[in-house]
């Protein structure tokens, strides 16, 4: 088999088994070697067994989303083949021990066998296993061995150099009898290396949200843990003692964001990191945050719910959800990052903004996004703004002042002479209780509509993407972004654009402009098509086609195409 | 009460015009307890700015507006964790949670135990009255056992929550109870547990003229007693902490240990409030440089 330009890798194996080591050494020394990758992981909510996969697509071009096709499996236990067989087709060639494929597959797949166990085995221990995989796959496409050399000394480091040897050893077994299969021709990968990915930076969206958030000041972040969005306060965690930031694992997510909200009142900026049923708890500071203008970031990794729901897999399921939390009218901001990149740059500025506006601004995310790596230029932390909205109480100082834009100027304690106080009551312009109608007109309206025109007016437009007199409109949101963009190339019409939106609500007016005369076509992973109601109720925009994915996994560029095809020809 | 007030009081006299309308029960104990407050925080030499007084729901916990120091009224229950938030992000200020007994030992039960654990350096002041006044009248988790409400007219059968045992259990920073009929002593309980370092817990007791007719001034008259010495050991004061009728008053026990702010890495080596730094942007520029390689 011969694999020209890109290829698609699947390793699948148990929980335990370590195929997220595989998955790291592959994707650095690949991109150290020069091809642009992608990886993605679909995995079970258990500690050990089960089966998970990693899809790792390498290529000579940009790739950054998912693709259904598989072209190398490498199966780490028996009944991968199974739980991909859909994904499988006559050229899949198997890399890997006969044991591992169940018997229904022999004689139908293309087994190219090699003993990574016996190889592992020979290193000293069954162990071994992961490292002789990754080097016979970077060995696949003759990939610089230094780079695997140098990561593998990284990750292992502080095992011991015994450790780092040993493993270099069995990487090394793996790389030459990977280079020896592409010499005999039983598999031949051809795909071009490309100089300026070396200077690229591989992230994965844990890391873009987690950093984009340190870049914007977060001095304090508090959490408890919850499938997909644990890894976002892990890896801050790593980071807080260098970065001088307090991380704090909490009794439970009402803990969480009202510690947040303390920190803010205080003047630091603050985040929570949560998924669905955590942030459910959260509902009801998130209407103190909205009453007390408290400024509030919370980033929300989504997945399939009602309830547990699928606690490892993926949905844009939250949308509803962020949109109407909390009792009362007040206004929030909801943003979700389509690229690692726009993940990073939006993280910082949801900072400034939750600063300047005095409302909850939310992250979606899901666990597709967060678990997705790929290369891409580094971002450049001079965009990056820090911007203060704080302002000295000085004597007579009113916290809710009644002004035009609905933005009283935020003071916090012990800034100035005067003293603040916030309230959760409906208030004076001091912060003290009032129950007077005309007040609570002023305030209602300060809050839920003027203040709610004013990020309105500020609000970014979406991003149009093709061409302007297109006949159809294919609309993303969040981590829907690249799966559009790759499946458009694709199509390779000039009658289909893309609008992308990261910037969810509120939504601009004048964002209506983009679809005049458009036959609209909304692509978004949950059964109701969320956004595209979102899009009626605000823009009164109407979804001609809503194509939807549920099955708690995310799209693939074959599905979308397919979906595309259906309508557009 | 013929008692001398301390200078500096009157810095802490409110002059909003929200402040003037007080929503408790004339005779209710809440007044005393704002004396007492006013009072320990004059006396500390503190300043209303350098204060900040968080509070949950209740009557109890509106405080914040009759007082003139940095306020939060909150939510029911949730002051504890805003406290911590506020003096995590700020530990110059003086920071108070305050609220009611249905406030933090129900709503925010939770919140207490684990801050117990925490211990953030925060003065936790309860309000104890031994029923709800606000929502009128119905039993709260330190209503005595047959004392009949509106909803629960055969008579209360749940044995009360005992705040003080469950602190010294959990080994917390600082626990005292008082009763705010006597001021004086309130006053010096409520200035040690400011000044002490980490969680201070302190149960005041005082009377609910409207919904509460057994626990009245002279039945917590009748009913407490000051402990001679205290604090105690631990095994000690949980001894005294399950006495119940009559209940001790004063300090139960203080164990000194690191507030969180000192724990955490964060603070370790450099003092500034959080609320005062900035973005580490060469960090992140470094970590994006070892995301090359």
């Amino acid at each position: 088999m011969e694999f020209r330009d890109e290829v698609s890798i699947v390793l699948g194996g148990a929980a335990g088994q370590g195929i997220q080591t595989v998955e790291e050494i592959l994707t650095h020394a690949l991109k150290r070697s020069g091809y642009h990758v992608y990886a993605n992981k679909e995995y079970m909510s258990r500690v050990r067994g089960g089966i998970n996969t990693t899809e790792i697509r390498v290529s000579s071009r940009r790739v950054r989303t998912f693709v259904k096709r598989i072209d190398i499996l490498v199966p780490f236990k028996r009944g991968v083949l199974s739980w991909v067989k859909d994904r499988l087709s006559e050229s899949t060639v198997v890399l890997g021990e006969k044991e591992n494929v169940e018997e229904g597959f022999l004689g139908k797949v293309n087994l190219v066998e090699v003993p990574l166990t016996k190889m592992a085995m020979e290193v000293g221990s069954q162990l071994y296993i992961n490292t002789t995989s990754a080097g016979l796959i970077v060995g696949l496409f003759h990939g610089d061995f230094k780079a695997v050399e140098d990561y593998i000394g990284k990750r292992f480091g502080s095992k011991g150099e015994n450790v780092v040897m040993k493993n270099i050893e069995a990487a090394r077994k793996g790389y030459e009898l990977g280079i020896k299969l592409c010499e005999e021709g039983s598999i031949r990968v051809e795909i071009e290396k490309n100089r300026g990915v070396k200077d690229e930076v591989l992230l994965t969206g844990t890391e873009a949200v987690g950093m984009g958030a340190l870049a914007g000041g977060m001095a304090f972040l508090s959490f408890y843990p919850m499938s997909p969005s644990t890894g976002v306060s892990t890896f801050v965690a790593q980071h807080a003692e260098g970065f001088g930031i307090i991380v704090e694992q909490v009794e439970d997510e009402i803990s969480a964001i009202n510690m947040a909200l303390g920190a803010w009142f205080a003047g630091a900026r603050a985040m929570v990191s949560t998924s669905g049923g955590g942030f459910a708890l959260m509902s009801e500071a998130l209407s103190l945050a909205g009453m007390a203008e408290n400024p509030v970031v919370i980033h929300l990794a989504q997945r399939p719910g009602p309830a547990t729901g699928l606690p490892t897999r993926t949905m844009q399921g939250d949308l509803n959800l962020v949109l109407h939390a909390g009792h009362g009218d007040f206004p929030r901001i909801i943003l979700a990052p389509g690229s690692l990149g726009e993940a990073f740059y939006l993280t910082a500025e949801a900072f400034n903004l939750a600063d300047k506006y005095q409302v909850p601004v939310i992250i979606l995310t899901d666990q597709y996004f967060v678990d997705t790596y790929y290369n891409l230029p580094a971002p450049d932390v001079k965009n990056v703004k820090f911007e203060r909205h704080i302002v000295e109480a000085k004597p007579g100082y009113k916290r809710y002042e009644l002004t035009e834009d609905g933005i009283s100027p935020r003071a916090v304690p012990s800034y100035g002479d005067d003293v603040v106080i916030a309230n959760g009551n409906e208030h004076d312009e001091w912060g003290d209780i009032t129950e007077d109608a005309e007040l609570t007109i002023k305030m209602q309206e300060k809050r839920a509509l003027r203040k709610l025109e004013t990020i309105k007016r500020d609000a970014p437009l979406p991003k149009l993407i093709g061409n302007e007199n297109s006949e159809y409109l294919v609309v993303s949101w969040g981590s829907t972004f690249h799966v559009v963009e790759e499946t458009i190339e694709k199509l390779g019409s000039k009658n289909v654009a893309h609008l992308h939106f990261s910037w969810v609500y509120p939504l601009n007016p004048e964002a209506k402009k983009f679809f005049e005369g458009k036959k609209v076509i909304v692509v978004e992973n949950n059964i109701t098509g969320q956004f595209a109601d979102l899009l009626w109720k605000e823009l009164g925009v109407k979804a001609d086609h809503r194509v939807l994915k549920y099955d708690g996994r995310p799209f693939s560029v074959e599905e979308v195409l397919d979906a595309l095809r259906e309508v557009v020809e | 009460m013929n008692v001398q007030l301390p200078i500096g009081r009157e810095l802490f006299e409110p002059r909003r015009p929200g402040s003037k309308d007080i929503a408790w029960c004339p005779g209710c104990g809440n007044f005393g307890i704002r004396n007492i407050l006013i009072s320990a925080l004059a006396e500390l030499g503190l300043k209303p700015n350098e204060v900040a007084i968080i509070s949950g729901i209740g009557q109890a916990a509106k405080m914040p507006h009759y007082i003139n120091a940095n306020g939060y009224h909150t939510l029911h229950g949730r002051a504890i964790p805003i406290a911590t938030g506020v003096k995590a992000a700020n530990p110059e200020l003086t920071v108070i949670a305050e609220g009611g007994d249905g406030d933090m030992y129900a709503e925010g039960g939770n919140h207490m135990l684990h801050a117990i654990r925490r211990n953030p350096d925060i003065t936790v002041l309860i309000h104890d009255n031994q029923i709800y006044g606000l929502t009128k009248g119905q039993a709260s988790p330190t209503t005595m056992v047959g004392m009949k409400t509106p909803t629960q007219p055969w008579g209360v059968f749940e044995k009360p929550f005992n705040p003080i045992a469950l602190a010294v259990a959990l080994d917390a920073s600082f626990v005292a109870r008082t009763f705010m009929g006597y001021f004086k002593e309130s006053v010096e309980i409520l200035k040690k547990a400011i000044r002490h370092k980490g969680l201070a817990i302190v149960d005041i007791l005082h009377p609910c003229v409207s919904f509460n007719r057994i626990n009245t001034y002279a039945w917590y008259r009748e009913h407490t007693y000051w402990m001679e010495d205290g604090p105690f050991d631990r095994e000690t004061a949980f001894r005294k902490a399950i006495e119940t009728d009559p209940l001790p008053l004063g300090i139960f026990y203080i164990n000194e240990k690191p507030a969180f702010e000192e724990q955490v890495p964060a603070y370790r080596k450099d003092r500034t409030p959080l609320w005062k730094r900035k973005p580490k942007l060469e960090l992140v520029e470094k970590f994006f440089e070892g995301k090359r390689g």
